[in-house]
């Protein structure tokens, strides 16, 4: 007894360490929803900021108190718009370049692709976001100037650039795996009939992986949407509605950043901030659910 | 019987966890009180104070702070220059000991939050209008400069210059910067006008109207440097320290370093050396401020200036 | 497109001559695509190997810079050395790996091993799963109403690695998890067999097994930690003590390099403070900054292949 614990008990306290740590998780995760959520919709219950206005009014200035509210102007849909704009814009950037070299290095040169692309791309998500936002304020801020002549060049398409260039690679390992998972008799039935190997890429390996390939880029889009840093540096930081790409703009992200500590606990101006994060924990839970409806729609599919 | 055990365990998990965060609270307090006890045995100051706020006269603070912790080997001063709004925040939520403001308190926070913040003036700094190298005008009147940063005037030409469209550059809402320029331009009567880049620190700006031609933008006298830019005149007065002494340039600011009322042993002590000769005799001119005995003027919290 | 309408026809058998032609497109179109894949897969390489090439040439320098890594930072970061933001950053991931890595150890050993299907375990990978997509800045926040604010701890250390920590499980936990059910099933099954509890397998093989693959999610891991800053912001500060005591044990003391309560600066979020200053001697400080920081992570990448491989080599010899 002294010696040893018996069987049973020891069972129990396993059970009970580990099941501890997954409560303290789930504790945690619950709590940070619980709090977001009492937070950010305290702007509208507590602070009596309109939702309507909130998602549609165009100006968005902490600042300044709006005359007939007496409430600093929340508009959000500028912010809403440009992260939607850098979100998709670098989507549409890096899908194809991601996709198509994911295709290169399955189908057409397996070797080539697992012994130097892969520990290449891999290194690539490695690459802290400041470093590419550092890159894209030194380097393509510059060509964007130079380019589109403009004067400064901060805006939604770098920005979209250098969200491209940091979901590349996601959505790249992500694609190598959902076409490495297509059965190989697939192709060879494809090639059996007389196709070539780009109408058996196109007809038989894609659609196949299609389900895993939209969890591949909405997984990609789920990054580019909370990015933070990287999107600050080269974005210019102007919260009005943007009129074109080369304009100065400001996702939600970047506002949080630079207006988050600027603003005391429980003010109006501090809990419209939290409303904003509100909505990124609100889309990212949006996103995992389409992963999960494609997976459960995929999973029908195959029967 | 075993869905019953498993959330009775769920349960206990769930309460240890809480425990655990207790515990670690509790720790936490003990960590942060025990350097504020331990100075109550006089002779060596120890202790820890942390700042934050305004990046306009960070620097003066950090050589200070320099000099201080040479004479105090056991007081660390740390921080870090985020603007002026979250200086005072910061002060005021208790996450830093001391704020550093180019504006008063009252401007930024809650009354009742501004009334239990002990202000401390340390320097005067004076703020003006800064243009790319390649713009060839050098004087605007305070009139121009406000259609300028309300987006009335948006070319070189219509004040003196080439035909050139104006690059506004601003600094970000919390800024101090940006609240001093604004309230000497535009009085209380400020518009909602954000410029083509909202940046967040002296630094930015210095970088960016470096890299940009056409643009204009503004910086306190510390953060000029005539090989990026160049500083120029407000309504025919040179952006020097003698003019603003008197209220001639117009656009000026005292610095202030919030603190609690009940602040602790370390941070008192160094906001008194601040104030004391050893950093405005010299210290304050050497970075480039106007130590406040040389004003003949003073400005209250809504920006009347009277002579002193 | 073109190629679509191609294969339907070519299927249902037109005539001879006209089929030929389709096929000699086809075999065109094919090399048409390899060609262009080709080509994207050179200009991805070369975009990698460019930017880290950038960064490095524009770095290296400074770190033969005397002082450089050994002084503290002065003038807010725009003159002096990276000495304590470099300390901080592996401190931090020290703090960071000792409160995540038995949460997530024993949190996929409850999944993997314990969790009985149903609500309980759907809930908790349910949590997981939402804590790994979310954006790290909504992280940032919560740690920083939650330590920073409401148990006042202010901007310190242990703020940032609590943070970083929730940042990290649910990698860590899936890489783990994924280990733990890659140990075929039928040593577990002997272990049960031979009359050893569930713990006690767990305990002494299972894990022991698992070990190669979990020291290199640990070590990947520790990379992507190592190079965050949105989530520090607001939890360990964007400063470090202008003076810090590695020998001091008094861990109250502020100068204390080791006191988890005062505030740090990891290297990512120093790069971000300094990034838009205009002195050369500051941009040269970022770029040096960057290089050390895709150094550490290039290490942490190369690290964990060979310790890896290592263990596996140790695991199967024995």
């Amino acid at each position: 007894m002294a010696k040893q614990m018996p069987k049973r008990n020891l069972e129990k306290v396993g059970l009970s360490v580990t099941g501890a740590c997954v409560a303290l998780v789930t504790l945690v995760v619950v709590a940070l929803i619980f709090m977001v959520a009492q937070r950010g919709l305290s702007t509208f219950f507590k602070d009596g900021v309109s939702i309507a206005e909130f998602f549609t009014s165009t100006r968005w200035n902490l600042a300044m108190t709006n005359e007939e509210t007496g409430l600093p102007f929340t508009g959000a849909l500028p912010l809403i718009v440009t992260s939607f704009a850098v979100t998709i814009f670098s989507t549409v950037i890096a899908v194809p370049i991601a996709i198509g070299a994911a295709i290169y290095v399955v189908e057409i040169s397996p070797k080539f692709g697992q012994k130097y692309f892969q520990p290449l791309i891999e290194l690539l998500v490695g690459i802290p976001s400041v470093v590419f936002g550092l890159i894209g304020f030194h380097v393509i801020v510059r060509a964007v100037r130079v380019i589109f002549n403009v004067e400064l060049g901060l805006g939604i398409l770098p920005g979209s650039i250098v969200l491209a260039l940091m979901i590349l690679p996601t959505i790249t390992t992500l694609s190598i795996d959902a076409l490495r998972a297509v059965p190989q008799s697939y192709r060879e039935g494809s090639l059996a009939l007389g196709y070539t190997r780009w109408q058996t890429i196109w007809h038989v390996v894609l659609k196949s992986a299609t389900p895993s390939l939209m969890t591949a880029v909405i997984l990609g889009m789920t990054r580019a949407f909370g990015e933070t840093l990287a999107v600050r540096m080269v974005i210019g930081g102007v919260e009005t509605m943007p009129t074109s790409l080369l304009d100065s703009a400001s996702t939600i992200t970047t506002t949080l950043t630079t207006s988050m500590a600027v603003y005391a606990t429980g003010s109006v101006q501090n809990d419209a901030l939290w409303t904003l994060g509100l909505l990124l924990m609100g889309m990212s839970l949006i996103f995992i659910m389409i992963i999960h409806l494609i997976g459960a729609k995929g999973a029908k599919a195959r029967g | 019987m075993l869905a019953f055990d498993c959330s009775r365990r769920q349960f206990l998990g769930l309460a240890g966890g809480l425990a655990a965060f207790a515990g670690l609270g509790l720790a936490g307090c003990g960590g942060t009180t025990a350097p504020a006890g331990s100075t109550a045995a006089d002779a060596a100051l120890t202790g820890t104070v942390t700042y934050d706020g305004a990046s306009s006269f960070q620097a003066l603070v950090e050589a200070a702070a320099e000099q201080f912790m040479n004479d105090n080997p056991d007081v660390s001063i740390t921080g870090s220059g985020n603007g002026s709004g979250t200086g005072l925040t910061a002060v005021a939520d208790g996450t830093v000991n001391i704020g550093n403001s180019d504006v008063f308190a009252e401007t930024k926070l809650e009354a009742d939050q501004a009334a239990t913040l002990v202000d401390h003036e340390v320097a005067v700094v004076g703020m003006g209008p800064v243009v790319s190298l390649n713009v060839t005008v050098d004087d605007l009147t305070l009139e121009q400069l406000a259609g300028i940063f309300s987006g009335q005037i948006t070319n070189w030409s219509e004040v003196g210059g080439e035909d050139a469209e104006i690059h506004v550059l601003n600094r970000k809402a919390g800024s101090g910067t940006r609240a001093t320029f604004e309230a000497a331009v535009f009085g209380a009567d400020v518009p909602d006008f954000a410029g083509e880049a909202e940046l967040d620190k002296s630094g930015d700006v210095q970088t960016q109207l470096g890299s940009t031609d056409n643009a204009i933008s503004y910086l306190d006298f510390s953060h000029f440097d005539d090989t990026k830019f160049k500083a120029i005149k407000v309504g025919g007065v040179e952006p020097t320290s003698e003019n603003v002494t008197d209220n001639s340039f117009p656009i000026w600011a005292t610095e202030h370093m919030y603190c609690q009322e009940d602040a602790d042993e370390v941070t008192k002590a160094f906001l008194e050396y601040m104030l004391s000769d050893d950093v405005q005799g010299s210290l304050v001119e050497e970075q480039g401020f106007i130590p406040v005995s040389q004003m003949t003027v003073v400005k209250d919290a809504e920006g009347n200036v009277t002579e002193k | 497109m073109a190629n679509a309408t191609s294969v339907t026809t070519a299927t249902s058998g037109a005539h001879a001559p006209e089929q030929e032609g389709r096929i000699r497109r086809s075999m065109r179109n094919d090399k048409l695509a390899t060609g262009i894949l080709a080509a994207i897969v050179a200009i991805v390489m070369l975009i990698v190997v460019a930017m880290v090439a950038y960064i490095l040439f524009q770095g290296i320098g400074m770190l033969f810079q005397p002082g450089f890594l050994t002084e503290a930072s002065r003038s807010n970061g725009t003159e002096g050395g990276i000495a304590y933001q470099l300390f901080d950053s592996f401190y931090l991931l020290i703090l960071t790996l000792i409160i995540s890595l038995p949460i997530s150890l024993f949190g996929a050993v409850f999944l993997v091993e314990y969790a009985p299907d149903g609500p309980v375990t759907k809930i908790a990978s349910t949590a997981i799963e939402t804590l790994s997509s979310l954006p790290s800045i909504v992280v940032g926040m919560f740690g920083f109403l939650m330590f920073s604010v409401n148990f006042g701890w202010g901007y310190s250390l242990i703020s940032g690695a609590i943070a970083l920590t929730m940042f990290n499980i649910p990698i860590l936990t899936r890489v783990i998890t994924q280990a733990l059910e890659d140990v075929p099933s039928s040593q577990r099954d002997a272990c049960l067999a031979m009359g050893l509890t569930r713990w006690e397998t767990t305990l002494h093989v299972l894990i022991p097994a698992a070990m190669p693959a979990i020291v290199t999610g640990v070590v990947l891991s520790a990379g992507r930690v190592f190079g965050e800053a949105a989530a520090l912001l607001f939890t360990s500060g964007m400063s470090s003590p202008a003076r810090l005591n590695f020998f001091s044990l008094n861990f109250a003391s502020p100068t204390c390099a080791w006191n988890i309560f005062r505030p740090g600066e990891s290297l990512a979020v120093h790069i971000y403070k300094i990034y838009g200053e205009g002195s050369p001697e500051a941009q040269h400080i970022v770029w040096g900054t960057a290089a050390v920081l895709m150094i550490c992570v290039l290490l942490f990448n190369v690290l964990s292949r060979i310790a890896g491989k290592a263990l596996a080599r140790r695991m199967t010899a024995e």
